[in-house]
């Protein structure tokens, strides 16, 4: 049998659906070997029961720098030194917790009046402002950039900057380095703002860190480096989600409606994980390799292979999910794996979450004639980055 | 039905506080989860399976 080359191409006019050798590959067997770029082989788990096992096993790691580590164009080496993503435990344990408390779903819940005003402000702008109008740029990219702003403690005035900043880090025509360049003067910016936050502390995440620092828990730049992992982790991906979440309900005019016409929060949380579990943006996969033997659904994992979990078609297994292809709004989604499972599971998802729920909750009741500016076939999908989206969705009303 | 929570294992994910607010809830120092109650009532035994089934650490073990 011919390995097959990942990662595959979507079919052309179904750019909510993942790759079809991908279905192909999940109906034939829970896991099987493909061929990256580099000419590696590691295995592709592509069952829903087999990536959460896998994802929850202890024997595998997240470290990049073990020579088996399936690593892609989609692995950002760069980000290697930063925060505890790509870190195993305990030292993983160590890092994560000393900034999980403001994740908290009540914490988060307290946070919804401040999303909800960032919100408003951004739709009465674009209201105000000319039509057509990229979405991305008018509201879906600014979201998670004010609301990150709000929780690490980014001073008002340096909210520009920031945005701006930001828009370098996913900015199609940016080459490589103009990106890391993006990524280390935000990681220079909020090393400073830590040593600020030590000098006069306010009531925010950057200062928390930098009273741990004063404690000797944590390094300065360990800290400076959770704190830009947070601002990375919790941005294209909160962003993606909203633009390319609205495409999709303008393309589901039925499902659409349904959001539009409640104002039930339930109704409105379901939603909002059925459009997790349905686009699963993190389309690379999660990558790990295998630090011992691993027997699973009968074939043998060897210590040193790589392994990928493809949760976007994990995601999409009949086993699991009734009529899998089918955006249904109204489906218990709640076990879908959008975030990854296991130790690495996203830290941000309660907020993340809320965030959805808000604007999905808000922007089709206030602009109820929504609707794309050009045809669904003229729109930059990102096929290329470790995170699906959009480039641009012209917009108007 | 009893509950065990490992909190050495628990990553704050608050999957389980969310499938089940009665019976989960998260220390305000740093979010790890801890019981309300070790033995749910019957009218919550759904729940907490569900929230058993997501915890992404498998940090929640019941016994019937
Ligand atoms: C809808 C939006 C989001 C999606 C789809 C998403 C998805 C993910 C996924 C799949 C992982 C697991 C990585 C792995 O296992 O290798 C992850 C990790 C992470 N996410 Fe998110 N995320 C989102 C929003 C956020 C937000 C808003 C924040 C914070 C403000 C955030 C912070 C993090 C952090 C810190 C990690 C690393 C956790 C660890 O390694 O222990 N994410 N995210
Ligand atoms: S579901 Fe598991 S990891 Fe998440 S908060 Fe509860 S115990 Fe912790």
């Amino acid at each position: 049998m011919t390995i097959q080359e990942f990662p595959m191409a979507r079919a052309a006019g179904c750019p909510f659906d993942p790759p079809p050798a991908l279905h192909e590959l999940q109906r034939e067997a829970p896991l099987t070997r493909v061929r990256l770029a580099n000419g590696t082989t590691p295995w592709l788990v592509t069952r829903y029961a087999e990536q959460r096992a896998l994802l929850s096993d202890p024997r595998i790691s997240a470290d990049v720098r073990h020579p088996g580590f399936p690593a892609g164009a989609s692995v950002d080496r760069h980000r290697v030194s930063i925060g505890f993503v790509l870190m195993d435990d305990p030292e993983h344990s160590r890092l994560r917790r000393t900034v999980t408390a403001p994740f908290a779903v009540k914490r988060v819940e307290a946070m919804r009046p401040l999303v909800q005003s960032i919100v408003d402000g951004l739709i009465d702008e674009m209201l105000d402002g000319p039509r057509p109008v990229d979405l991305v740029q008018a509201f879906a990219l600014p979201v998670p950039s004010l609301v990150i702003c709000e929780l690490l403690g980014v001073p008002y005035t340096d909210h520009d900057f920031f945005q701006d900043n930001s828009k370098h880090l996913v900015n199609r025509n940016a080459s490589p380095a103009e990106r890391r360049e993006a990524f280390q003067i935000f990681n220079a910016y909020l090393d400073d703002l830590i040593g600020a936050k030590t000098a006069a502390p306010t009531d925010d995440l950057l200062s928390q860190l930098a009273a741990r620092i004063e404690a000797g828990e944590l390094a300065r730049a360990e800290a400076a480096g959770i704190a830009t992992l947070l601002l990375i982790a919790g941005h294209e991906t909160t962003a993606n989600m909203i633009a390319l979440g609205t495409l999709a309900l303008l393309e589901n005019p039925d499902q659409l409606t349904l959001l539009r016409e409640t104002d039930d929060p339930k109704l409105i949380a379901g939603a909002v994980n059925e459009l997790l579990r349905y686009l699963n943006i993190p389309h690379g996969g999660r990558r790990r390799v295998a630090l011992a033997d691993i027997e699973i659904a009968g074939e043998l994992i060897r210590a040193g292979e790589g392994i990928i979990m493809a949760n976007d078609i994990g995601n999409r297994d009949p086993s699991v999910f009734t009529d899998p292809d089918t955006l249904d709004l109204t489906r218990d989604a709640r076990g879908h794996l959008a975030f990854g499972f296991g130790a690495h599971q996203c830290l941000g998802q309660p907020l993340a979450r809320m965030e959805l729920q808000v604007v999905y909750g808000t922007l089709y009741r206030r602009i109820p004639s929504l609707r794309l500016a050009t045809s669904i076939d003229r729109i930059p999908f990102k096929h290329d980055g470790s995170v699906y989206g959009v480039y641009e969705l012209p917009v108007t009303w | 039905m009893k509950i065990q929570l490992d909190q050495e294992k628990c990553v704050v994910s608050g999957q389980c506080l969310l499938a089940a607010p009665e019976v989960f809830d998260q220390r305000d120092e740093d979010g790890i989860a801890f019981l309300l109650t070790e033995s749910p009532g019957a009218d919550t035994v759904a729940e907490v399976r569900h929230a058993a089934a997501v915890c992404p650490v498998l940090a929640i073990t019941l016994e019937d």
